[in-house]
């Protein structure tokens, strides 16, 4: 708990704009449902517990279809300079970031190199799983197009994107010191004392 | 090298290493097979057999009241328990089996009857060009050529790698195709008719080709 002399309602400041919301929890809600149909579809104990076959294929392909849209929908109609900005700090690992990634307390910007490395993990895989997604599909349909290492590629995608969420769900939900930017991502904003401790360079260009 | 061209150098990294694995993954995902223990890959496959099953439940095998039921073009209709099957000459073979989706598993172990033998027991009609296999695992079925049925490498096997066949394969019998996709090899087999010509069975009733040579099927232009 905060031991800060600060009122009540402590100062806060805001970190997700309602495009990075949206698009963070659609693809979440998204990851989910592809998850649980894709064990269905891989684990043999799964598949043959539930079965029908043809129907958990078809609710998998067009969650990814709805996915894919949606994805497409959101950078068009939201504030795409945001998410371009996003992307822009993301790709950006600095000298602070590849400090602090040596575990030195070095101040952090709005993410810190943890978070641009799992930023970067997330998109990256996503699209491979709708590369190898639709390459296993029209590899089905015609031949010519069923690469050898199509299956594999989607599967071992499965494994780390479950190892990555691990760790992101540990972070935001569990582990004290970091489970307060849950907030940013349901409300948007986050305390600006926390974010001081936690994304010092951010909170300070921020209050220039 | 910038700030920015680090993120951005690793980003694309491993996109092209994903891109590439599309050729090249399965090779290293038979080496993980090789090292992973067996009562792990039996939970998570990572090479090998994946069970794909259409129905509402995977049907189960009872010795005391399985029948398989030969019918249509044939003197003598019969309901055969996998007992009788055994009595008939037994037929013993090692082939590969490839899925449509692109897994393959090789060197895998049959016992069981060719169908040759199974047809002369109820006598096939001479009218009759195409057999039709139904599974008990409702609405799945398939249909080969006699043809088809009658090259050297085709069966209904009850044994699998030196076991009776699992129920997960199909227990107590399924049919064995190896030169065509995984979905002819239909599982649970009950019923056989012998009829006059083929129709598309379960999968080819989506999409798939009814003649699903390996190789040579279920292409654009194939």
């Amino acid at each position: 708990m905060a031991t800060s002399p600060e009122p009540a309602r402590a100062r806060r400041i805001q970190r997700f704009t309602r495009t990075e919301r949206t698009l963070h929890w659609m693809h979440a809600s998204a990851f989910f449902a592809l998850l649980a149909t894709g064990l269905i579809l891989y684990l043999p104990a799964l598949s043959t517990l539930v079965s029908r076959r043809n129907l958990v294929k078809n609710v998998h392909i067009w969650v990814a279809v709805a996915w894919a849209v949606a994805i497409v929908v959101i950078i068009v109609v939201g504030n795409t300079k945001r998410l371009a900005a996003d992307w822009r700090e993301i790709e950006t690992i600095d000298r602070d970031d590849r400090r602090w990634l040596r575990g030195r307390k070095v101040p952090q910007g709005r993410f810190n190199a943890g978070q641009k490395i799992n930023a970067l993990l997330t998109v990256a895989f996503a699209l491979l799983f709708a590369l190898s997604g639709f390459f296993l599909w029209l590899g089905e349909r015609d031949h010519r197009f069923l690469f050898a290492g199509t299956g594999t590629v989607h599967d071992a995608l499965t494994f780390l994107s479950v190892v990555l969420l691990v760790g992101h769900l540990y972070l935001a939900l569990i582990h004290p010191s970091t489970r307060h930017a849950l907030r940013g991502m349901t409300t948007g904003e986050v305390d600006v004392a926390w974010a001081h401790k936690h994304h010092a360079k951010w909170v300070e260009a921020a209050e220039k | 090298m910038n700030d920015r061209t680090i993120g951005r150098a690793s980003f694309l990294g491993i996109l092209g290493a994903g891109a590439l694995g599309l050729f090249y993954a399965r090779d290293v995902g038979n080496v993980l097979g090789r090292v992973v223990p067996q009562s792990v890959s039996s939970i998570v496959p990572t090479s090998g057999w994946r069970i794909y099953t259409v129905g509402n439940s995977m049907p189960t095998y009872d010795p005391a009241t399985y029948r398989l039921t030969v019918g249509g073009l044939v003197d003598k209709p019969a309901s055969l328990t996998i007992a009788d099957l055994q009595k008939l000459p037994r037929a013993n073979q090692v082939s590969s089996f490839h899925c449509v989706t692109g897994w393959v598993v090789d060197g895998v172990r049959w016992g069981g009857v060719r169908i040759a033998d199974l047809l002369d027991h109820v006598g096939a009609d001479s009218s009759a060009k195409a057999l039709r296999f139904v599974s008990a695992e409702d609405p799945y079925d398939d249909s080969l050529t006699i043809q088809q049925a009658l090259l050297p490498d085709v069966m209904l096997a009850y044994e699998m790698d030196g076991g009776p066949l699992s129920r997960p394969h199909g227990a107590p019998l399924r049919l064995v195709m190896p030169r065509m996709y995984g979905y002819k090899n239909v599982k649970w087999v009950k019923h056989i008719e012998v009829q006059a010509s083929t129709q598309a069975g379960f999968w080819e009733q989506h999409g798939y080709d009814v003649d699903a040579w390996i190789g040579k099927s279920n292409g654009y232009f194939s």
